[in-house]
Parts: structure tokens; sequence; C-alpha cells
């Protein structure tokens, strides 16, 4: 089994899905010849046809909502919006109606969607094609919400995904599109979609974290270590609901946390760990919780993005702060 | 199959009449070796003028050819090609009046120059620096629109504050053929319908979304039909054509301008480029397509034109070259030379004045700065 990338590991998830159920059908806006615009759809018109994996005409709006309607039929449908600054026009259909269809008709109608769209900044992208608005869709009852950073993760976490009975916003980290390759099986087996992922064992602090900034995350435990720091790391992966059972746990071993997100920091998800850190773990802190996140500014273009995007160094420097206290 | 007949030619039950009829006319001047088809309208009599227009259309393909190559060698980031579509940009801007406003997309630079903004802003703009949409000059015109539709909008709304305040100006929005599916386009030229107001917005067909050819991204025969519907005034116009288009477009402000409403007008033309530099058309679009439209270029047909009409030669054409080439040179210079703002400045233009909470998120970026605290990072 050779290693690949997070772009085909995605890629092989949508195949297994399209193979196993005839339901399934993705579609979106360029993902059809053209593969996609990161290319995770390659190969997949031509080999399932046109019916089940098509070019929608540019129309996010009707895009999300269409897709509420074919899941109501029986149809699965995976649906890419092409950046994530171009989700918001597809919003009204998701807080109005995906996340709401089963409560209002009392589970008669259901919405097992999945919407697809790459997230954060990091690849020198043009405007609006950096966002990282995740707790958005956090804040919507009803949602899952998952963001992979790995392609075994990215792999076992769309099927589950697709196979949930109700919608997932399925978030690409783009910047780990290529980073990285993995091995990953073909088995055809999910993960769970409510535990985070324990991807670092360590004793003096919990770095918890999400998407592409498990790199940078990865980087400061590899650095602490050699300082003599032992930094578990966690990644979040499903961002809602929100496993805080893995994070206290860890926080009660560690009894310092630093949370990092890409996202702007004002009512972030890291907002949302911090509250229920306090709520629930505060007698096994030593320190307060650090967040180490983007800035509540517009998100740069890119001559400016790696300023805002958190470095290893800025989550160093939160780490550090965290030890001073005993 | 036309739209207003029964698919099945069944016959009429009952009393049928026809309550009202619709057509869509297309205008052409000069055909496509640039021979006039019929008398020419005024400002195209003064050979001068047309020079103008030539011109304009060789600087906005020259600087298009400069931008990829910036963009190659890895001075610039992802750019948005105008090859093939300099004949609508400049036959908008030539039409308007400095004191209308301009919505673009992401591809109208040969009407934004025409206006006065700066080769270096764009430059800029695409180069990853704000500072490119805080234009000198045509300070009320829009920045390059990236959500796709989401300038219209903003164009009718700017025609309402216009008439509002009484004021003899137009507000022009230009979107693609793509972008016309979109609701922001048709909510808001329903509104400009309703409410009669002085906006121009021009549908730039240029046959290609992305990957997603014009004929699966709509059913209907033409785009400018979709005005009917609004009850705005429609028209086609072969947008290689800068004479066509420029009198079409000078018309559609006049009307406006004296409170005729609204015109939605589509331009056909060819994207001659891949979307952006960051995609290869090779994938989904057949190459003797391309190649079949370059007989259609817009400044050609115009060279030909004043070839045969107006004693362009040779010489005059390299002298043109070399004024734009040197232009576009100290354009480039000036955006090469510009340093990059200050980490910090990402908190500046947030508001009027930065609330102070933001003030310790500020010092930090400061103090971290050029790198953002890792040499290694991203
Ligand atoms: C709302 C929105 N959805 C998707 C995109 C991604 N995207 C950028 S350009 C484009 C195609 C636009 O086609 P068209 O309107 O014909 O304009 P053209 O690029 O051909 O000039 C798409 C889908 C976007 N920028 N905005
Ligand atoms: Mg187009």
């Amino acid at each position: 089994m050779s290693e690949i990338t997070m772009v085909e590991a995605i890629n092989l998830a949508l195949a297994r899905a399209l193979e196993e159920d005839q339901n399934v059908v993705v579609f979106g806006e360029d993902v059809g010849a053209n593969g996609g615009v990161f290319r995770v759809t390659a190969g997949l018109q031509k080999r399932f046809g046109g019916e089940r994996v098509l070019d929608a005409p540019l129309a996010e709006t009707a895009i999300a909502g269409m897709a509420v309607g074919m899941a109501t039929q029986g149809i699965r449908p995976i649906i890419e919006i092409q950046f994530m600054g171009f989700i918001y026009s597809a919003v009204d259909q998701i807080i109005n109606h995906a996340s709401r269809m089963r409560n209002r008709t009392r589970s008669r109608l259901t919405c097992p969607m999945v919407l697809r769209t790459p997230h954060g900044g990091g690849i020198h992208a043009p405007e609006h094609h950096c966002e990282s608005t995740e707790s958005m869709f956090a804040h919507m009852p009803g949602l899952r919400v998952v963001i992979p950073s790995s392609p075994q993760r990215a792999y076992g976490l769309l099927l589950a995904a697709i196979r949930d009975p109700d919608p997932v916003i399925f978030l690409e980290p783009s910047r780990l599109y290529r980073l990285m390759k993995e091995e990953v099986i073909d088995n055809g087996e999910a993960l769970p979609l409510d535990v985070c992922f324990q991807l670092r064992d360590g004793k003096d602090v919990t770095l918890v974290t999400w998407g592409a900034m498990i790199h940078e995350t990865m980087q400061a435990a590899d650095q602490l270590a050699s300082e003599g720091i032992s930094a578990e790391v966690i990644d979040v992966a499903t961002l809602k609901p929100l496993d805080m059972e893995t994070i206290l746990t860890s926080v009660a071993k560690t009894g310092r946390c630093v949370i990092v997100h890409e996202a702007a920091r004002t009512c972030a998800i890291g907002s949302e760990i911090a509250a229920q850190l306090a709520e629930r773990g505060l007698m096994s802190l030593f320190a307060p919780v650090q967040r180490v996140t983007g800035y509540d500014t517009i998100m740069p273009l890119f001559r400016l993005e790696k300023q805002y995007i958190p470095s290893t160094a800025r989550i160093m420097a939160a780490v550090k702060k965290t030890q001073e206290v005993s | 199959m036309n739209a207003s007949e029964r698919p099945d030619h069944s016959p009429p039950l009952g009393s049928e009449t026809r309550v009202v009829a619709f057509e869509i006319k297309h205008t052409q001047i000069i055909d496509h070796h640039g021979a006039p088809l019929g008398p020419l309208p005024e400002f195209a009599k003064d050979p001068a003028e047309l020079i103008k227009l030539y011109r304009a259309m060789v600087l906005t393909r020259l600087f298009d050819n400069k931008a990829i190559a910036l963009q190659r060698t890895g001075k610039m980031g992802t750019y948005a090609s105008s090859n093939g579509q300099e004949g609508v940009a400049v036959g908008m801007g030539s039409a308007m009046q400095p004191c209308d406003v301009f919505a673009p997309v992401y591809r109208e630079y040969g009407t934004q120059f025409m206006r006065g903004v700066a080769m270096h802003e764009i430059l800029l703009y695409w180069g990853g620096d704000e500072r490119g949409m805080n234009y000198a000059q045509q300070r009320q015109d829009f920045p390059i629109s990236v959500p796709i539709a989401s300038q219209i909008p903003h164009a009718v709304g700017a025609a309402f504050a216009m008439k509002l305040r009484k004021e003899p100006r137009v507000s022009v929005g230009v979107l693609g053929d793509g972008a016309s599916s979109k609701g922001d386009f048709y909510e808001s030229l329903n509104i400009a319908g309703a409410w009669q107001l002085p906006v121009v917005i021009v549908i730039v067909n240029n046959q290609w979304a992305i990957s997603l050819p014009r004929h699966e991204q709509s059913f209907a025969a033409t785009l400018a039909q979709k005005g009917i519907a609004a009850g705005v005034p429609c028209e086609q116009v072969d947008g290689n054509d800068v004479i066509a288009m420029r009198y079409i477009m000078e018309r559609a402000l006049e009307r406006a301008r004296n409170g005729g409403g609204p015109t939605l007008i589509e331009a056909l033309t060819y994207r001659m480029s891949d979307h952006t530099t960051a995609d290869d058309a090779s994938r989904y679009r057949p190459p003797a397509e391309l190649e079949g439209q370059r007989q259609f270029d817009p400044i050609m047909r115009l060279k030909n034109y004043l070839t045969h009409n107006a004693d362009w030669d040779d010489a005059k054409e390299q002298a043109l070259q070399a004024e734009c080439s040197a232009e576009i040179e100290s354009e480039v210079k000036l955006y090469l030379d510009t340093p990059p703002m200050p980490p910090e400045s990402m908190f500046d233009h947030l508001y009027e004045t930065l609330p102070a909470i933001y003030k310790e998120q500020r010092d930090e970026v400061m103090q971290l700065g050029a790198t953002g605290g890792g040499e290694d990072h991203v």
C-alpha cells in the first residue's frame, strides 16, 4: 500500500461511497470534468457517470437547498462548495432547513447530506479563499461539523459523514491537501464522529487543536519535548458535537491547556472549549487556559497571512506561560 | 424549441390570446474582419477616437501578458486574465463618464485603466496587498469582487443612491455568464426594474464559468433575455466589436442618465485564457474551440479596420506597442518596489477607530514582526 495525500484520500472515500451506495450523488461547481479546483473529485465523473457526479451551475443557495430536497427523498447528496468564502449564500438553507428538517417534522423527513468545502489559509490564495469560519456552523443546532487533519483521518471521517443520518459540514484544510502523505487502507472503515483523536501522549500540558493547525502544534510539541516539556496533543476533528470528555480527561492529567486555532479569536470554538474547562475542569487547572488563534481582523491577503496564522513560536510562548504558574 | 411554444404543439383550448411577445436584438457594427456592416456611430467616424480605443485594448493585453509572467516567476499571486475580453472592457470604459460608478468582477482591467485605476494597484491586489483596492483615482468605484455576483446588488444600490440624491450619474455593474445563475443577480435586477433605477448591468458572456460551458450553465437561448422577466430592457452585443460595445453601452447609459431606467446588456466574447493562473483549461476545454475563436479577436478586428480606413501601419503599431510597454514597465516597477505593509496593519481600517480591546492583539502582532514569530512557518 502506497502513501497518499489528503486529496487522494478524500477522493478514495468518495469513490468508495459512490461504489457502495447507489443513492450517493456528488455535485457542485467544477467537480465533473475538471475534477474540482483542488482535484479532489478527479476521475469520479468518468468512473461513475454524469448522473451521479455532476457540475452544478453557479448557485450556492440552490446547491445547498437542492441537497436538502434530495436528501428527504432518499438520495445521499455530497455537495462541494468551492471555497469556504462562498458558503455564505448556502447558509440560509443550512440553518433554516438542513439542520432542522428532522426536528420540525419529528423525524418524518431527514437530511443525510454532506457539505464539503476547503478550509483555512496558508496557500497564497486570493481574497475570500482562506476562510476559517467553522464556529458559525458549530453554533447551529442539528449539524455535525468535522475537520480532518491527516489523509487517513480524512478518509475515515468522510465515510462516517456520508453514512451519518444527519447533515454534516465537512471542512477540508486546504493547506494540508498535499502537505503530507500517509498510508491509507481503503477498507471502507469509518471513524467515529464524536470522539477527539489523541495524537500525542504527554503529561505537562494539553494542546488542543484541529485542521491545519495540527501541523504547527505537533512541531511545537516536538520542540517542547527537546526542552523537557511533555505535551499531549488532541485533534478535535469532530468539532460538533464536541467531545469534551477526552479534553477534560487530558487536562485532569496535565493541569494545563493551550487551545490553538486559525479562526479569529472571538466567539470561536476555542471560546467554547475554554468555557467548558472553566465549568467542568477548573479544579484540575494549575494555570489559566491559553488561546493561540487568528486575530480578530479580516483574514489578510496573502502578503500577511503568515503573520495571521498562529506560528509554532506563538504556541511555544503560550505553553511557557502555562508553565510559569505552578 | 422556443420557450413560448407549447412543447407538444397541442391546439389551444378555450380562449387563447397572445398577451405579450418578446425578442432579443443582437448588434454588431464591424464584422470580424473589421469591415463595417452599415453606417458607423458618430464617435467612430473620428479615427483619433478609434485609435484611443485601440490603444486601450493593446495596453490591457500587454498588461495581461506581463501580469501572467509576474505570476509565473513567483512575483505575484493567482491572476485572472482578461485576454480576449478587451473589447468589452474598453467599450464599457469609453462609454462611461468619470462621475459614474463602476462595480467590476475581476477581468475588467480595460475599463478600470480607462477610469484611472493604476496598473500597479491591480498588481498589488493580486500580489496579496490590500492597498491595491485603495484606488488613488475613481474613489467611488467598487473593488474587484470575488464572491460571484455579489457586486450586482451594490451596483443597484449605488444607482438607488444616485436617484435619491437626484444626481445625473449612472451605476454600471458587471458579471459573468456563470454569475447570471446567482440569486444576487436576479434579485437585484428585479429591483432595478421595479424601481426604475439608473443602472446598466453587463453580463460578460465569455462562454465559460471555470469548467462549465455556457450551454450547461443555462438552457436559456440568450442570457440577455433574463432582463425580460424583470421588465428591464435587454439586448445582446458582439463584445469583441469594441465599436458596437461602446455604442450600445452609450445608449444604455444615456437612457439611464435621463431617467429612462435600467438596461441589461449581454456582451458576447470569449475567455482566451485559463480561468486563472491556478487553472488548466486543457482539462475541460477542447483545444480546437480555443483555436477557432482566435479569428474573432477584438484587437485584431479593430486593427484591420484601422489599417483599411485610418492609415494604420507597422511603424505606428510598433510605436504604440513600445509606448504601452514602457508604461507597463514603470507600473510594474512601482509594484515590485512597494514594500509589504507592516504586519500590524491588518488592524488598520478595521473600524474608523480601533476599539481599545483589540490593542493587545495588535501589540502582539507588532512585537512578533515580519515572520509572525516563526521562520519556518506556513
Ligand atoms: C459565490 C462564488 N461561488 C464560487 C466561486 C468560485 N468561482 C470563481 S470564478 C467562478 C466562475 C465564474 O464564471 P463567470 O461568472 O462566467 O465569470 P468568468 O470567470 O468566466 O469571467 C467560480 C465558480 C466564487 N468566486 N464565488
Ligand atoms: Mg464566464
